[in-house]
């Protein structure tokens, strides 16, 4: 990376309350980190928990949820639902790895556009201490132990070889790593 | 006319899903009569040399179950992916990393250490480990390498239809065999079962509770279980709702909850999320520590929801593990 790393955070805002909180914050020339880029969901209870992991696999750094107080929802229910998802998911991610600063739940009511700022910008200086998640790059990274052999293939093509595999068959001394050689 | 040629070929995986060939019984006598077998190494002698030999695309359809973790297992793939016409991914391994998969929750060091030095029923005192390589009678033989990352075929070769099961059951089998042969093939990359989840061909289902509220989970060796009721009003945890029918509910008729082995529907990414979902919306408690304490009953969070599908996740492997 060129540039100096900033966290991103994506947050996932209940339309009734977090969200309001957002605009409140707005209106009121609040000024708070930048790097939080907001997403309005009807109801916490909305954010399933393959949202959380497509932003953070595609590049998050955190993601940050606001919903309603409890009980304060205004389906009655949706933020205990996200509550007890982001309990279990809070077990799941630490097992795989995860830090825990990098996923947040809060609830912000409409009247807290002061609490939006100050949890934004205490998400974001916690997540400059962690440093960044960078998965995109680290798939990449994993993937490099199957994408030379494709590229050998590719290449052997490119050079009218036919099957690169066959290639390597003729030459088993050269297939270093190819049980296929014992045959 | 010659017959249309078929090869069967096994990765990383146990073994089940070449028994589920012999298991179609007298009807591979059938397949048989209609399909030349090129490759199967587990049942009959062929040589991967005379496979090599083969023009490209020459095979009809291979049938490659187990998941791919070394570079052998990556080098067959690509060799019958060029050699294939229809490369088919067949069982739970290799449409999504199956039971091999979950030690993506662990290093490739963790893993040899701990079977070859630290396992109680290993005697290795020279922690001899093996090797690539080495010097025999001046002969060099060689081993392929284990991969860091364990995958789906399809995260190493293109794929053109899955069939799913822990293994896949000999019906969803013939199925997929007789689409083949008599060439009715659904649209590229389909999974060969229905797209519904379990619950619809469940023998439990009308006892399914309309709301389901969980006061605690157990698991299905800690609990006398009702033969009949649906296993989630029970608080086993049963992946049904967020797995792919096709089994004819086989484990729920042995009395047993579904584990996932089908993987999801075509509208869920992400198996193991979306059951997690799915179960802690419905605990009853509102407050962290009694959620906790329900929570509780799911020890391994990972290995329940993940138990077949963690290398086709979301995350794929417990992210901070090293590649060297």
């Amino acid at each position: 990376m060129t540039k100096e790393w900033r966290p991103r955070i994506v947050a996932f805002f209940c339309n009734w309350c977090t969200y309001t909180a957002a605009d409140l914050a707005g209106v009121s020339r609040m000024k708070y980190a930048s790097n939080v880029r907001v997403i309005r969901l009807m109801c916490s209870g909305r954010v399933d928990p393959q949202f959380v992991l497509d932003a953070l696999t595609r590049g998050a750094d955190g993601v940050l949820i606001g919903g309603c107080h409890p009980g304060d929802c205004h389906y009655a229910e949706g933020n205990y639902k996200m509550l007890r998802r982001f309990q279990l998911l809070k077990r799941l991610l630490r097992d795989m790895g995860i830090e825990e600063e990098r996923v947040r739940l809060e609830w912000i009511s409409a009247a807290e556009g002061d609490k939006v700022k100050a949890v934004i910008n205490e998400m974001t200086d916690q997540l400059l201490k962690v440093g960044p998640l960078g998965l995109p790059q680290r798939f990449e990274e994993w993937d490099k132990e199957v994408t030379r052999l494709e590229e050998e293939i590719r290449g052997g093509d490119a050079a009218g070889a036919g099957c690169a595999c066959a290639a390597k068959l003729q030459k088993p001394a050269a297939a270093s790593k190819s049980e296929v050689a014992h045959v | 006319m010659s017959k249309p040629k078929v090869a069967f070929y096994w990765c990383a995986s146990c073994g089940g899903c070449e028994e589920t060939i012999v298991d179609l019984a007298e009807d591979i006598l059938g397949i048989v009569e209609k399909v030349d077998i090129v490759l199967w190494p587990v049942a009959m002698d062929f040589k991967y040399k005379d496979i090599e030999a083969m023009p490209d695309k020459s095979i009809a359809a291979t049938l490659l179950n187990g998941a791919i973790r070394t570079t052998e297992q990556e080098e067959m793939a690509h060799m019958l992916r060029r050699k294939s016409q229809y490369l088919i991914a067949y069982g739970a391994c290799a449409h999504l990393g199956g039971i091999p998969g979950l030690s993506n929750q662990f290093s490739r060091e963790h893993m040899l250490k701990f079977n070859y030095e630290d396992a109680p029923s290993m005697a290795n005192p020279k922690k001899t480990r093996p090797q690539l390589k080495f010097a025999d009678g001046g002969r060099e033989p060689t081993l392929p390498e284990l991969h860091h990352v364990v995958r789906t075929l399809d995260q190493v070769v293109e794929v053109d239809y899955y069939v799913p099961g822990c293994p896949p059951t000999p019906k969803l089998t013939n199925v997929a065999v007789t689409a083949l042969l008599e060439n009715r093939l659904p649209p590229k990359g389909s999974v060969i079962a229905p797209d519904i989840a379990l619950c619809d061909e469940c023998p439990r289902k009308a006892s399914k509770p309309v709301n389901t509220s969980f006061t605690e989970f157990k698991r299905p060796h800690q609990k006398l279980m009702d033969p009949n009721l649906c296993l989630l009003a029970q608080g086993i945890v049963c992946m049904g709702p967020s797995t792919r029918s096709g089994c004819e509910a086989a484990c729920i008729r042995g009395g047993m909850p579904c584990t996932g082995c089908f993987g999801p529907t075509s509208r869920v990414r992400d198996q193991g999320l979306k059951i997690l979902s799915s179960l802690c919306s419905n605990v009853a408690p509102k407050e962290n520590g009694e959620i906790d304490k329900v929570l509780e009953g799911i020890p391994d969070p990972v290995g329940t929801f993940y138990r077949y599908g963690l290398a086709k996740s979301l995350m794929r492997r417990k992210v901070n593990l090293p590649v060297k």
